[in-house]
């Protein structure tokens, strides 16, 4: 299929004057949600800041335990992703659909390849006896095991959530695909593809949190 | 061709992008969450006319406190005025056809009514008796009831006032008419504008805040339980991060109906505006700095606690700053008594008390005393009831003749506002004298002096509710029977007047022109 090349007027919402002001409003709709996920991320945060202070060694011995040469990799490939997805806003821009959907496939790709290899990074934990609930044995060796419990409750809360949020970016990204498969309008999607873009940003950059807060503090 | 009659049948309703029937969906699903926590408190108060526990169990009687307090705050007061007027009127304030995004204000609709439907299923399925404050670890360890159903819903429905949140600021940010400037606004949008900023601000706190309450009841992953190296006064923290602003999220709106009631009542421009303007803003603040101060009594440091006292102290100065200027308005006004100002003015003295009172127990040593008391009880229903829900009736009433184009029957009108007004301070000031007495709130049996003021309480919940069962029978025989409103019978200022009643479907044939400031009451419209 190739590039269409005959751009057909571009039709703004019946509530917008023109396309720059729809633009302008939904980019600060996307900036406003992205505010929101930040805060429900700092709540978390928060209650891990003060149990950290207060169990110190515990947590930081807990926090070894955990692979962070494993995940460091794994975040390369996330922030790796994060390249593609500017990548594609900009193949988007210049109106490159081929380019675009090369660059969004490839951000899907090592977005799944991230939640593969976390899924492994949990199975291994299962394996050693390192998740708390569900009725498992906790085999935890370290020191004061009861409060080293409550560590991987946060980490376990803390990655789930961030995995639910790469799982709800890649539907996004997905319906990305198809509109940028289909090309209707080449402002219009580029538009699109920088707000889902934002998104995928964001996910990037609280994992770079989620890392340095879990695996490497204490080390 | 208007709104109303722009398309007929369920689908035209329950899939509109229209704001204005989007409105509609959340007037008539709040009215009916609003008489469900009326029922419950009609039972609480029926109980307590005698100091036996002798009308329900005292299980049935937490459930009850605990159904009025979570379907009043959560699916009436938060969404009340913002989900209904906001929705209506600020896109006719600000000269647009629409919100920014009409579809998110259509999902959050159905995220409300999803809310809705998991705690209501709490309620049926053996019901929750942790009051609307979800403590743990009481919650988590030892509530027998469907906590985790009811915890969810309070989670979704955050979603709801979190994409009511976005839609507002964006609206009022991109959408203004030509001419509009921020200062030309009127006091309604700065209202709207600053709720929708602590609901975006403040509501996810709470949202991971139910998460990690919920995984603790669920699968047993210890966050706050003591017995897993939890911090209980954690919960308390977060909760109230949330649940202090939260206050304002009911109060603010009120406040910026109530000012365009005065200016119109009063037919003068608002004393003050820009000062009005930044208290607003101010309130929006200094409500994030004072969570605190419900937790004098749980355990927090002294130094936080009277950190949080003098923070709270500074929520008085903006308050007050908005009676003295209300008051200012009315100095040499043209002063009519319709309803709308009815309700206004007792906004403004049942307000005044309630916020006095705060000042009671906002002091730190004085709270220790008054605790847990109906003396608190008294203070936030005077805020809530008195402030906030006269401040609806005001509105609904002041706008009445633009959402339906009718006029709602003034004499039943001022009846009603009359009855509120009465029934409500016989209700709640005896409540003060409770609680400084001494009574406990939460408790379905109590000491024998104690009857007689809780009877005068329960007789004044009897006059509420037929001072706000009273609106609900004339505004739905007004809908057929009342007189066509033109398209301004208060004679009022402000671009929604300007459009016929009710509002044609794109609100503005041509987009309006701004070229003067709010409430320019001085100039024929």
């Amino acid at each position: 299929m190739t590039r269409p090349n005959n751009q057909t007027t571009v039709i703004v919402a019946h509530q917008f004057e023109t396309l720059e002001q729809q633009f302008d409003a939904d980019l600060l709709g996307m900036w406003l949600f992205l505010v929101t996920e930040a805060l429900l991320f700092s709540g978390a945060f928060l209650a891990l800041a003060v149990y950290y202070h207060q169990y110190y060694d515990t947590f930081s011995a807990a926090a070894r335990e955990l692979h962070w040469l494993l995940a460091g990799f794994n975040s390369v490939i996330l922030l790796t992703s994060g390249l593609a997805v500017a990548l594609a806003e900009q193949a988007a821009d210049q109106h490159r659909r081929r380019l675009t959907l090369w660059w969004l496939s490839a951000t899907i790709a090592l977005g799944v390849a991230f939640l593969g290899l976390k899924g492994y990074e949990y199975y291994m934990e299962y394996r050693a006896g390192l998740v708390p609930f569900l009725d498992q044995p906790f085999a935890f060796s370290g020191p004061d095991p009861h409060n080293a419990m409550l560590f991987y409750n946060f980490y376990f809360a803390i990655t789930g959530l961030h995995a639910l949020h790469m799982i709800i970016g890649l539907m996004v990204l997905l319906v990305m695909l198809v509109l940028t498969y289909r090309w209707r309008e080449g402002a219009r999607v580029a538009r699109q593809v920088r707000i889902a873009g934002l998104y995928w940003a964001f996910v990037d950059i609280v994992w770079v949190l989620v890392y340095c807060s879990l695996y490497l503090l204490g080390r | 061709m208007n709104y109303l009659n722009a398309g007929y049948g369920l689908k035209s309703w329950l899939l509109t992008l229209d704001h204005k029937r989007v409105a509609w969906l959340y007037f008539i699903s709040i009215t009916g969450f609003f008489f469900l926590g009326g029922a419950a408190a009609t039972l609480v108060r029926l109980e307590l006319i005698t100091p036996a526990g002798d009308l329900l169990s005292s299980d049935a009687y937490n459930q009850m406190f605990s159904l009025h307090g979570i379907v009043m705050v959560w699916f009436f007061l938060i969404p009340s005025i913002p989900a209904t007027m906001g929705n209506f009127l600020l896109p006719l304030m600000l000269g647009a056809r629409d919100m920014a995004f009409p579809r998110l204000n259509l999902m959050s609709w159905y995220v409300f009514i999803l809310g809705g439907a998991f705690t209501l299923t709490a309620v049926i399925a053996g019901g929750i008796d942790t009051g609307w404050t979800f403590y743990t670890p009481y919650s988590t360890m030892f509530s027998n009831g469907a906590v985790l159903a009811a915890a969810t819903g309070v989670f979704i429905v955050g979603f709801s006032s979190i994409l009511t949140g976005i839609n507002f600021i964006v609206t009022t940010h991109k959408m203004r008419a030509p001419g509009l400037t921020w200062f030309r606004l009127p006091l309604f949008v700065w209202a709207q504008y600053a709720t929708s900023l602590i609901m975006v601000l403040a509501t996810p706190v709470l949202s991971i805040t139910l998460v990690l309450l919920g995984v603790e009841r669920a699968f047993g992953i210890g966050i706050f339980d003591p017995e897993l190296g939890g911090d209980p006064i954690l919960f308390e923290h977060l909760f109230w991060f949330y649940s202090h602003p939260a206050v304002y999220i009911m109060l603010l709106p009120a406040m910026g109906v109530v000012s365009e009631v005065i200016a119109c009542f009063a037919h003068k421009r608002i004393f003050g505006y820009k000062v009005m303007a930044f208290s607003i803003l101010a309130i929006a603040l200094f409500g994030f700095l004072v969570w605190g101060h419900h937790m004098f009594v749980s355990g927090q440091s002294i130094y936080a606690g009277v950190a949080f006292s003098l923070l709270s102290f500074l929520v008085s100065v903006p308050s007050a700053l908005k009676i003295f200027n209300w008051l200012a308005t009315l100095y040499k006004g043209h002063i009519r008594f319709d309803a709308p100002m009815l309700f206004a003015l007792s906004f403004i003295g049942l307000f005044l008390i309630g916020g006095l009172t705060g000042v009671f127990v906002a002091t730190l040593a004085l709270d220790i005393q008054m605790h847990d008391t109906y003396f608190v009880v008294a203070h936030f229903h005077y805020i809530m009831v008195g402030g906030m829900v006269s401040a609806y009736m005001a509105g609904l009433h002041f706008w009445w003749p633009k959402i339906t184009g009718r006029l709602y029957p003034e004499m039943w009108a001022r009846v009603s506002a009359i009855i509120v007004f009465a029934g409500f301070n016989l209700t709640f000031f005896p409540q003060f004298i409770l609680g400084w007495a001494g009574m406990p709130r939460r408790y379905h049996a109590y000491a024998e002096e104690f009857q007689l003021l809780n009877v005068f309480s329960s007789a004044g919940a009897g006059m509420l509710a037929v001072g706000y069962l009273l609106p609900l029978l004339y505004l739905l025989w007004s809908l057929r029977y009342g007189a066509r409103a033109g398209g301004n019978p208060w004679d009022a200022r402000g671009l929604e007047w300007t459009v016929a009643s009710p509002p044609p479907k794109e609100n503005f044939a041509t987009v309006p022109r701004v070229d003067s400031e709010a409430y320019a009451y001085d100039t024929p419209q």
